[in-house]
């Protein structure tokens, strides 16, 4: 059985500034990962496989390079007479999208006209693979109002307005604190909500109306005592992309077969949008070793613990070690690359050496010519 | 009403492929898998599509159950147009009765209701067992410039392997003034590639007459296109130049996975402005652990390599464990290679499992009597228990027991 009563909202764009060079070109959701995928076909693919066939995808500029990636929505199964894509941005001017709570109200009709009774809404900045029926059936159980979903960890060092919740014995919050400055580990939030889609209309109307136009501060942090929000942990691999740095160790975990095993499942897999390669060519001579490799490469040389996307070549003599290259971009022969991060369609020449360090990949801008 | 389409293709499938042996079990012919990612039908359904043809008959017979819904809507090959696009004509009952489609021309003559929808001036008759790649509106190009009621596509093969083929001799202005089907003196090397142009009215008449005709076979080769010839239709052969397999037995379908491994063989798959299209399997990028040695090989997405591969193709979703060694095999999609096992010169069907220091095939060098060896052919969704032997040119098709070391 198809369709349950849960739509989906995802903001497409937000926190672009933290890995600007990446999102120089595109935005947050549009940005290339582990090998074949981008940022938002992690939310699409989780919501498709919970069941979810009504998006919404939010997009404040800039949308060319995410409405190029999704077309119809056809690769998440979401082009659909009832429900399926709707890219939403917006109407007149930007300015309506220039926090999560105005943009949410310059999409009202669209939530006023849904038949859904609930509403999860994301952002395109975190890796992961979460199951919202699970959320759901939380939500349910606790008869909660809201249900926001956290991570137990150290909070990354930039991410925006980080939010800590604490908890009572029944998981409900107690209290929630925006930008304080704890250490260690706690249970901060990533940005995913669960809630009845009529309490998010009457949520935002009423910020509007007061013109209190802060979410975390004015939602979660304002309605908390007199809502029952309670808290859903997700402790499944999930890096939150708020650096270059975090882009790049995030994509080296792929490495690992239990982040692969955790983040690939077979009964829930991640959908992208199709590209005809033929398998990738190994050529003689060529040596390769812990890498994750997508269709349609031709590797004549060495390559080792690197991300490759579809369509690279690695000419002959050349090794790179420690890279995470996107599609198409050609390395000639006998080069030599070692923690760098090289955007799309880059050409890098014969005889070129190239060097990073693991915390500071060097980044090669989208079709440069080395 | 139906858009008028000049050109409607359709795709003989319903053949059973019986030399594929274990591989064609359970699916037709054109279903079969080949080169990592693809199944053989993708090759010609790809070409009509690259080639603007924008109607295509699939006729199905034998096993359509995967051709089927592999095909589906029609989409990965863009086929899914509001007016044409793909069909699959499979044989079905009318008010005088029921019949399968009895030749390659009945299996037309069957469905002229639906050639004749889009009133085409040309209709193009294909095969669903070879590899390669080719612009049939040239070869359409050709049948209209010659002003031809029929054209036979032909590539000039070996003089030693022509008495395989169906050989067109012609005159030098192309014209055919007579066929051998399997010559022990060929006369031309023009072997015929089983494509053939026609303009839709003649072999609409020739079709009805065929059917009318007391023990006509209703084959192409054997009854229409000699009737044709006999009653002076414009014929011609149509020169193709490029890469063409027939993969219509084990040994040639290894022989053309294998040229996809070989720069020097004119297959290049990775040509933007032909592409072949296939349904993509919904899997994450291709992992090659620490210890593992790949070259010369072709492997697809969702692959996990730990051990040894060497000259060989793997299709999605394959697992091969540290230690086991793959070369000169096909391994089709989802089976698992488990330690220490050994494949040489085999193909290993979907879903199957090789157990820990199984054996499968053997080098060609290491046998002694060589009408000894072959290709090892595993079935699919098998279980070959640990240690056990598969001789060379076996072909396996029920679980194997393991062997106590």
């Amino acid at each position: 059985m198809r369709g349950n009563n849960i739509m989906g909202i995802i903001f497409a764009n937000l926190h672009e500034d933290l890995i600007s060079e990446l999102t120089d070109v595109r935005i947050t959701g549009a940005v290339p990962f582990g090998g074949k995928y981008r940022m938002i076909d992690f939310p699409l693919s989780n919501m498709v496989n919970s069941g979810i066939n009504k998006v919404g995808v939010l997009t404040k500029s800039n949308y060319q390079s995410i409405m190029d990636h999704v077309g119809t929505g056809k690769a998440w199964d979401l082009s659909r007479k009832q429900g399926g894509l709707f890219i939403l941005p917006p109407f007149t001017n930007t300015n309506e999208y220039s926090n999560r709570l105005t943009t949410l109200n310059s999409i009202m009709p669209f939530l006023k006209h849904s038949t859904e009774e609930y509403v999860v809404i994301t952002d395109c900045d975190t890796v992961c693979n979460i199951d919202f029926q699970d959320v759901c059936s939380k939500h349910l159980e606790n008869n909660a109002d809201i249900t926001v979903v956290y991570k137990r960890d150290q909070i990354p060092e930039k991410l925006h307005d980080p939010t800590v919740f604490s908890f009572d014995a029944k998981g409900q919050v107690i209290d929630v604190a925006i930008n304080s400055d704890i250490t260690g580990s706690c249970s901060f939030y990533m940005n995913i909500m669960f809630i009845k889609r009529e309490l998010l209309i009457e949520l935002v109307n009423k910020c509007i109306s007061k013109n209190t136009l802060n979410f975390k501060r004015d939602i979660i942090q304002g309605e908390y005592k007199n809502l029952s929000i309670y808290g859903y942990e997700f402790n499944g691999f999930s890096p939150i992309l708020t650096s270059m740095s975090d882009y790049f160790q995030a994509n080296m975990a792929l490495m690992k077969a239990d982040v692969r095993a955790d983040l690939f499942k077979s009964a829930r897999p991640i959908y992208t949008k199709v590209r005809d390669d033929m398998p990738t060519k190994y050529g003689l001579g060529s040596k390769v070793t812990n890498s994750l490799i997508a269709n349609g490469c031709t590797i004549e040389g060495e390559v080792e613990n690197c991300v490759l996307f579809k369509g690279v070549h690695i000419g002959k003599n050349t090794k790179v070690s420690n890279c995470v290259i996107m599609q198409d971009t050609v390395i000639g022969a006998d080069s030599s690359l070692s923690y760098v991060i090289v955007d799309k369609d880059v050409k890098v020449k014969d005889e070129r050496t190239l060097m990073g360090f693991s915390s500071y990949p060097v980044y090669i801008s989208k079709g440069s010519v080395v | 009403m139906y858009p008028k389409q000049e050109v409607v293709a359709m795709l003989l499938a319903g053949g059973q492929g019986s030399r594929l042996g274990v591989l064609t079990q359970k699916l037709a012919k054109p279903a079969v898998p080949y080169g990592g990612k693809y199944r053989i039908i993708d090759f010609p359904l790809s070409n009509c599509v690259n080639s603007g043809i924008e109607a295509v008959g699939v006729l199905t017979q034998y096993q359509p159950l995967v051709l089927n819904e592999y095909i589906g809507s029609g989409q990965p090959w863009d086929l899914d147009s509001m007016n044409s696009g793909v069909r699959v004509l499979s044989p079905y009952q009318q008010v005088k009765g029921a019949d399968w489609y009895s030749g390659t021309a009945n299996a037309i003559y069957q469905n002229i209701t639906y050639i004749d929808r889009y009133s085409p001036d040309y209709v193009v008759i294909l095969s669903g067992d070879h590899i390669y790649k080719m612009d049939y509106s040239k070869m359409i190009a050709a049948h209209k410039e010659n002003k031809a009621d029929c054209t036979i596509a032909v590539i000039d093969v070996p003089l030693a392997e022509a008495s395989r083929f169906g050989i067109m001799n012609t005159n030098p202005d192309g014209s055919i003034y007579e066929f051998e089907e399997k010559p022990a003196k060929p006369k031309s090397t023009n072997a015929s590639m089983g494509i053939y142009v026609f303009s839709w009215d003649k072999l609409r008449k020739y079709l009805i007459e065929d059917e009318e005709t007391e023990g006509s076979s209703h084959d192409f080769g054997k009854d229409v296109l000699p009737k044709m010839l006999a009653d002076g239709q414009r014929m011609f052969a149509y020169q193709f130049q490029g890469y063409w397999k027939d993969v219509g037995t084990i040994d040639s379908l290894w022989e053309s996975n294998m040229d996809l491994l070989d720069p020097n063989v004119p297959l290049d798959l990775t040509d933007e402005s032909w592409k072949i299209y296939s349904k993509n399997p919904v899997v994450p990028p291709q992992y090659i652990a620490e210890g593992a040695e790949v070259q010369n090989s072709l492997i697809a997405d969702g692959c996990s390599i730990s051990g040894a591969v060497d000259f060989s193709v793997l299709f999605s979703n394959v697992v091969v464990k540290p230690g086991a060694v793959v070369q000169d095999s096909i391994i089709m999609p989802g089976s698992v290679i488990e330690e220490g096992a050994v494949v040489q010169y085999a193909i290993v069907s979907e879903n199957t499992i090789i157990g820990k220091n199984a054996v499968i095939g053997a080098r060609p060098e290491t046998i002694v009597d060589k009408d000894q060896w072959g290709i090892a052919v595993i079935g699919d969704n098998l279980k070959i228990g640990a240690g056990a032997k598969i001789a060379p040119k076996a072909m396996i098709s029920k679980d194997v027991e393991g062997v106590e070391e």
